[in-house]
């Protein structure tokens, strides 16, 4: 006899809570995607409503499709998230390995040292930051956001991902050791799978800041070739006038990848968390 | 010829010092088993061997070779972890043999070696599951099969059986010893179980706190124990330690008697009431409170009428005691 199952009025508020939740969340994502299908008078006249047979329209997504360029900023920004996710993934688990795994000189404050970054934000060095790049060449080019992301990302990958690495077997390390396996082998093969659910993590936390940054691309990146799609976009809100259909219509297909990207990780998530707690 | 021979070997972890001055031999084909409580260092000790981890000072010597700079895949040693260690994500074929492909032996070697192993310990129709797929029991089989398919100098069990039901441990216990006379190879055991190390060894090492406290067959060790340490270790219900009860021992010295060598007599030197019985059909246990407050534990053969309350004498033969002075070291003449 479980505990709900005696006390329904427990589910039922739980449930309650969660779909109160989920529906204030979801909420604007709706407002948006609704009036990225409707005429410019339309949305204003009845922001809540759902496109009616003659209030639908595709001009915004006509607009962003003609200004041509949606495609390449596109691209830009999935390059970006998904080499800056992959770096931080890959370093920040080598350096959780070293820091959980080797017993070394100053293994404690060099971690401390790490975390560091996860208090202080990286914008404060913004001036620095791009001093840096001008002088190294790398203003405008993706590879300048790709690094200033991975640095941001880092601390609180070789964090989280550390402390997971310390709880990994170490019989099963040992077990590697005797049978050959290279500390690199014993690191990809034999850990990584493991700490699957925390890198699942880490990759959800940080992907949304970098694909929705507009902060870096504005002052790194603002050549056209270069420009994200945050950015991008940018150009339907001009002072005076905004072309909201536009705006909408790009902001709603930005949703898709990170949606895509999102059910891919949190799946790991939740079969690494299950397949531990079930075993 | 020795399969393995340590000489003075310490570990420190920091500042805090494990392994105090080890000193040990293992002869070809024999079993050793470190007995000793949790936390006394036996894995440490067997990580020190298997090259896991370094000695501090001292050197390790397996087979003909000095060691202590070999890693580990390249002693000629295989360990058998508490908890199984398999790799999750390969089949008990695969797990079993990938040290083997890693030697870079070559296929068919690799695929003979792991079906006789298999077929020896009934692993074949689990060939192509995962660990998961399987029991505690049967994990324990595969890890140990990994070990027997790299045909090692030396095995090393780390607390095989702890994770195992009752049940089971016995069963395991027995295949262990089957393999250990199959193969004929030396084998190092760790175990904080005393009947583990009793049933099993060849040759027993008691450990405390680092430092090697006795070695001794078996028997050795029950009958002639070289401290009150060893003493109480071996053996179950463990031995009886009287400062009082037995009149005629001097003052700081103890007297240690087994349960077994004591019977109840109408005119025994102990005297007490019982103040609990286990009967164990071929056995009864009684625990008694002695007349100086001391807690006695006596097992009588076979099934025994005493009930709790009653009042008993208790004798015992003089060859049986045992005495320790002050230092808990065994005391050899019984002072007269
Ligand atoms: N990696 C380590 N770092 C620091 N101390 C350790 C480490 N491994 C073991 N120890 C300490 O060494 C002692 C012996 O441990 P261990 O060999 O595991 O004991 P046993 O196997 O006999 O239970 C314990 O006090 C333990 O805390
Ligand atoms: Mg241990």
């Amino acid at each position: 006899m479980t505990q709900t199952r005696r006390i329904p009025g427990t589910a039922i508020a739980a449930h309650a809570v969660l779909i109160t939740y989920t529906i204030i969340a979801l909420f604007p994502v709706f407002v948006i995607l609704i009036n990225s299908f409707k005429t410019r008078r339309a949305i204003f006249r009845d922001p809540l409503g759902l496109p009616t047979e003659e209030t639908f329209s595709l001009i915004g997504y006509q607009t962003v499709f003609k200004q041509g360029d949606f495609f390449l900023y596109f691209q830009n920004s999935m390059i970006v998230t998904v080499v800056s996710l992959t770096l931080i993934l890959l370093f920040g688990a080598m350096a959780a390995f070293a820091l959980a795994e080797y017993r070394f000189k100053g293994n404690t404050p060099m971690g401390l040292y790490l975390a560091l970054g996860i208090m202080i934000p990286i914008r404060i060095g913004t001036v620095a930051i791009l001093e840096m790049m001008v002088s190294t060449g790398l203003v405008n080019t993706l590879v300048a956001l790709i690094l200033v992301y991975t640095a941001q990302g880092l601390p609180l990958a070789v964090f989280i991902l550390s402390e997971f690495m310390k709880g990994v077997s170490d019989d099963l390390k040992n077990a590697g050791r005797i049978d050959g396996l290279s500390e690199y082998k014993i690191f990809f093969r034999l850990v990584l799978p493991l700490v699957r659910p925390a890198m699942a993590t880490v990759a959800v936390f940080n992907m949304i800041p970098i694909w929705n940054d507009l902060w870096f691309p504005l002052i790194l990146a603002p050549a056209e070739e270069v420009k994200t799609l945050t950015l991008g976009s940018q150009v339907f809100i001009g002072q005076f006038v905004t072309d909201w259909n536009a705006v909408l219509s790009a902001l709603s297909m930005a949703i898709l990848p990170v949606m895509v990207l999102y059910v891919i990780f949190s799946r790991q998530l939740i079969r690494g968390i299950t397949s531990g707690a079930v075993k | 010829m020795t399969a393995l021979k340590l000489e003075n070997v310490n570990k420190f972890f920091g500042s805090v010092h494990v392994l105090k001055d080890i000193n040990l031999t293992v002869e070809d084909g024999e079993f050793v088993v470190f007995v000793g409580p949790s936390g006394c260092g036996k894995s440490t000790l067997l990580r020190v061997i298997a090259g896991l981890e370094d000695a501090s000072s001292g050197t390790v010597t397996i087979g003909d070779d000095v060691v202590n700079t070999v890693p580990p895949a390249k002693r000629g040693i295989a360990m058998v972890f508490q908890s199984y260690a398999l790799y999750p994500h390969l089949t008990v074929k695969d797990n079993m043999g990938l040290g083997l492909k890693q030697e870079g032996q070559p296929r068919a070697v690799v695929e003979e070696r792991v079906s006789k192993a298999s077929k020896m310990l009934d692993l074949e129709e689990y060939a192509t599951r995962r660990p998961a797929e399987l029991s505690g029991g049967q994990r324990q089989r595969v890890a140990i099969g990994r070990a027997i398919v790299r045909d090692p100098k030396l095995f090393l069990f780390d607390e095989p059986l702890s994770n195992l039901d009752a049940a089971l441990r016995m069963n395991t216990r027995v295949e262990i010893a089957e393999l250990h006379r199959t193969l004929s190879a030396s084998m190092i055991y760790v175990t904080h179980d005393q009947i583990e190390a009793m049933t099993l060894a060849d040759k027993i090492v008691v450990l405390r706190d680092g430092r090697v406290e006795q070695v001794g067959t078996p028997m050795e060790l029950y009958n002639n124990p070289a401290n009150r340490f060893v003493a109480s270790f071996l053996g179950s219900p463990s031995m009886n330690f009287l400062e009082r009860s037995v009149p005629d021992v001097p003052d700081g010295q103890t007297i240690g008697i087994r349960p077994e060598h004591l019977r109840l007599a109408q005119s025994g030197r102990i005297s007490g009431m019982v103040t609990h019985v286990e009967r164990l059909g071929g056995d009864t246990n009684l625990l008694v409170n002695t007349d100086q407050g001391e807690t006695v534990t006596v097992r009588l053969f076979g099934q025994d009428p005493t009930e709790v309350g009653d009042v008993v004498r208790l004798e015992f033969a003089e060859d049986n005691a045992f005495y320790f002075n002050e230092a808990q070291e065994r005391i050899f003449e019984a002072a007269a």
